[in-house]
């Protein structure tokens, strides 16, 4: 086996996760910013998971399996709630929907 | 090994700045899967194959495809593309690229000054994850199958209503 | 025995407590067991302890009992303990005696009253209160009592409080006595301060060993004590307040305007006499105050119509007489005036009382007359304490009493002449408004008719003090004996009035006051007329009528002004700095609540930016 140094992991995992972050300030679609919020998840479990590699344990995996878990019992209850936006405003622009306001 | 690691890790990143700047949501869920598949690709390449698997399976295989499912049901036609492109515009992406940037700037800062380290990496299987989490992480399973019953509950109850319309809700 | 000394003041409180609590609840006849018979048992416990007091008195001449400790704070432990010597004995002998003579009377003078159980346990309150003024071991508790007085006072003044009249009448009180216990409380934090303590008798000892004769802190201390006192005791210059004070029912007239709480001042000062011997100046302002009030009383009784008003004028002269004798240094004999003084000014209520009650609530004694022979109990009650009051040589009370004061006055080593004929003058008008009265009351004819007849509980009492009223004095000897073990005696001084020219010339006196009053109202009626319609004579009667102007000049000098001022500051230049506060923090939630857009991606980008500043000060710092 040979050696990936975990900086380069981290890099990739850091890259990801700006990535992500800069698709949730920019996409105004509820759908968009849901995938972006996957896609810094996934970032944050990949960190994990070089972290245990370098030390050679399963923790790191671990940990991804319960991120895993957690990111599917939040995506299927967000859909449901974006389904149910759309039925009441006919619209999936977040910025459309700010009854919260003040 | 190390190859694969690093162009799986280019393409990772590639397809995401792709999906990110899509107009068809569906263009968009496309480019997701590649890039998680690349990662499963990056975890296979670290020696957690079991890891990888299940990114596949479960993220891209159930997350992604309810993803794709709920796109369907909305059936965002030609019109909200166009919508898109009207939001989506340059000046829209300067405050988050800077946020970004200066995240991943502290980011390069922490790891540059950090210890690099090479060492080896040993492939830890199904046994060596199955082992912990009946081990020392069985709180955490118990957890996270709770964690998936709230979800279920509340997805099945707030999706209740679409199939059939009661009269108290 | 004298164990039991608690449970005098500690049973009229917990009798106060069940009226305020049940009263509304119970029968009419328990509120009356419970008002009338925690008093009772009160005087009844007083006079257990006197007579063991008096058979085998304590080596020191006094006892003391601590019940525990109130305060504890450095060096400040005030404690609840009681102190009883002779002056307190007497005292607290007279006052459970006498109250519970009045609320005998009071259990058929307020029966038909809606308010008679919160009476009683006003009336209740009040003994517990007076009751631990005189047996306070300590300024502290002294001033306990002193407050609490002065609440029931103003709680009964205002009894019939549906009549704003009766409100105003016991909020004048209480302001007017909160005068002289501001200056008192200030005169307690400078004995505290330059004393150390607040226990009477450790205070007394050290005011003798660090103060000399003289001294600006003594006198400091003793002037403002004499404020308190002034105040309470309806002197001059805070004596506006008892006249209208008789707004309210009798009984609380008779008890706390008459024989009690106003004396509450000539008790302060004899307990505190020590201070007052170091500081001459303030104990000749004593007798300054006494001589003058009681010539100013005087005038002003013998222009009033209302029964109560020249009941009320009579005592604030009466106490002038006891600060004269305070102030010459006949501490005995002040104490002494106050007993025969409590005896026949209470009966002097008391009957007035009966006659307003059978009168149909007539005030008026222009409206009265001839009742000699429909009300007799009344007029054998009335004028023997009258006669009591104007000092009707050698068979009544307070002629030996106002005697003894008169020849202190004019023997003492720090009297006078000009303050002995300050007295005898003061027999004259006193004789004169007394007999004024009797005259006015009981003889000629009839002007309005008798409705009802007192009973047997209004009876009794009257009865009793009239007979106290007589015998009172005939103890003066043995009484002077007692109360020398608790003050000093009188220093006279060489060559001064002797006893027997005092007596005579009283006596001279007291008649000249009988024959002008039976000349001018018994046989000469038009005179009395005569003399107000004269300009001269009725600039004079409204100047008296109106004691003396006091009002008039109170009104202007210190109620126009503050009203005036609070007038100005309508919109309160104070509150204007917390509004200011409030009216800040609602700008900031003004601010604050901008950030609230509702929009997700303002929140997520505000969640970044925070999150990548956190993580820069967590690296760098």
């Amino acid at each position: 086996m040979e050696v990936i140094p975990m900086r380069d992991g981290f890099i990739l995992a850091a890259a990801l996760f700006a990535l992500g972050l800069v698709g949730v300030l920019v996409r105004r679609n509820v759908i968009f910013i849901l995938m972006s919020i996957e896609v810094m998840l996934n970032a944050a479990g990949l960190a994990f998971v070089v972290a245990g590699a370098r030390w050679g344990q399963p923790d790191g995996q671990v940990v991804f399996l319960f991120i895993l878990a957690m990111a599917a019992a939040e995506v299927s209850v967000g859909l449901a709630l974006v389904l149910e936006l759309y039925h009441q405003y006919k619209s999936l622009d977040t910025d459309a929907i700010s009854r919260m306001k003040g | 090994m190390t190859i694969v690691f690093y162009v799986a890790g280019a393409v990772a990143v590639v397809s995401t700045a792709l999906m990110i700047t899509r107009l068809h949501a569906v263009h968009a869920l496309l480019y997701l899967i590649v890039s998680l598949l690349a990662v499963s690709v990056v975890f296979y390449a670290l020696g957690a194959p079991f890891i990888a698997a299940l990114e596949v399976i479960i993220y891209a295989g159930a997350i992604m495809v309810l993803f794709v499912f709920v796109v369907m049901l909305l059936n965002l036609g030609e019109e909200a593309a166009r919508a898109e492109r009207a939001l989506l515009k340059p000046s829209m992406w300067i405050g988050p690229l800077i946020l970004a940037g200066i995240l991943s700037a502290e980011f390069v800062y922490l790891l540059a000054s950090g210890s690099g380290g090479s060492y080896g990496t040993s492939i830890i299987g199904p046994r060596g994850v199955g082992a912990s989490l009946f081990g020392p992480y069985l709180i955490g399973v118990e957890l996270a199958s709770m964690l998936l019953l709230g979800g279920l509950v509340g997805a099945y109850h707030l999706g209740w209503g679409k199939t059939q319309k009661p009269e108290v809700r | 025995m004298l164990e039991l000394l608690w449970l005098v003041p500690a049973i009229p409180f917990a009798g106060a407590l069940v009226l305020a609590v049940l009263g509304p609840r119970m029968s009419h006849k328990s509120v009356t067991t419970v008002g009338v018979g925690s008093v009772a048992a009160s005087a009844i416990i007083s006079i257990l302890i006197a007579a063991v007091f008096l058979s085998s008195p304590p080596a020191t001449g006094m006892y003391s009992q601590t019940l525990w400790t109130w305060i504890d704070v450095g060096s400040f432990r005030p404690q609840i303990a009681f102190y009883l010597d002779a002056l307190s004995l007497v005292m607290m002998l007279v006052v459970t005696f006498v109250s519970f003579l009045i609320h005998l009377y009071s259990a058929e003078f307020m029966r038909t009253d809606d308010g008679y159980s919160r009476f009683f346990a006003y009336m209740n309150l009040f003994v517990a209160c007076m009751v631990t003024l005189l047996l306070a071991d300590n300024l502290l508790l002294l001033y306990l009592g002193w407050e609490g007085v002065g609440l029931c006072s103003y709680l009964l003044i205002g009894f019939w409080y549906q009549d704003p009249v009766n409100g105003l009448a016991g909020r004048k009180a209480f302001i007017v006595t909160r005068v002289g216990d501001t200056a008192m409380a200030i005169g307690l934090f400078l004995l505290f301060h330059s004393l150390g303590t607040l226990r009477i008798q450790d205070l007394l000892h050290a005011a003798q060993v660090q103060w000399s004769i003289g001294s600006p802190y003594a006198i400091a201390a003793a002037a403002l004590l004499l404020g308190g006192a002034v105040g309470k005791s309806a002197q001059l210059p805070l004596q506006t307040w008892l006249p209208d004070a008789m707004a309210g029912p009798t009984p609380t007239s008779a008890l706390i305007h008459a024989a009690t709480m106003v004396t509450a001042g000539v008790y302060l000062i004899a307990r505190t006499h020590v201070l007052f011997e170091l500081a001459p100046p303030v104990q000749f302002a004593v007798a300054a105050i006494g001589a003058a009030t009681l010539l100013m009383a005087g005038f002003s009784a013998l222009t009033q119509n209302d029964i109560k008003r020249v009941l009320a004028y009579s005592t604030i002269s009466q106490i002038g007489y006891m600060f004269l004798a305070l102030g010459v240094g006949a501490w005995g004999a002040a104490i002494f005036h106050f007993m025969t003084h409590a005896f026949f000014k209470a009966l002097l209520f008391l009957a007035a009382g009966i006659i307003i009650e059978s009168l149909h609530h007539e005030h008026n004694i222009f409206r009265m007359g001839g009742l000699r022979k429909e009300l007799p109990i009344a007029f054998w009650t009335f004028l023997i304490a009258g006669c009591s009051l104007a000092g009707l040589p050698l068979i009544t009370a307070g002629y030996y009493s106002k005697d003894l004061i008169l020849w202190s006055a004019g023997s003492s080593a720090a009297g006078s002449t000009g303050l002995w004929a300050a007295g005898i003058a003061g027999v004259v008008l006193t004789s004169l408004y007394t007999f004024r009265l009797i005259f006015l009351v009981f003889f000629g004819p009839v002007r309005t008719r008798v409705t009802n007849r007192p009973g047997l509980a209004m009876t009794i009492p009257v009865c009793a003090l009239a007979v106290l009223s007589i015998v009172g004095g005939f103890d003066k000897a043995p009484f002077a004996r007692f109360i020398a073990t608790a003050l000093p005696t009188l220093r006279e001084a060489v060559g001064g009035i002797t006893e027997t020219l005092s007596s005579i010339v009283a006596a001279l006196a007291f008649l000249c006051g009988l024959l002008g009053a039976w000349f001018v109202y018994q046989r000469n009626p038009a005179l009395a007329t005569a003399m107000v319609e004269n300009p001269a004579g009725r600039l004079l009667h409204r100047f008296w009528f109106s004691d003396w102007g006091m009002d008039w000049l109170y009104d202007r000098l210190f109620v126009r002004p503050v009203l005036w001022v609070a007038r100005v500051n309508k919109a309160d230049v104070v509150d204007s700095i917390y509004d200011g506060l409030a009216s800040l923090v609602t700008l900031c939630y003004r601010v604050l609540s901008l950030t609230e857009t509702g929009k997700l991606r303002w929140y997520a980008a505000w969640i970044a930016g925070g999150t990548v500043a956190f993580v820069a000060v967590v690296m760098f710092l």
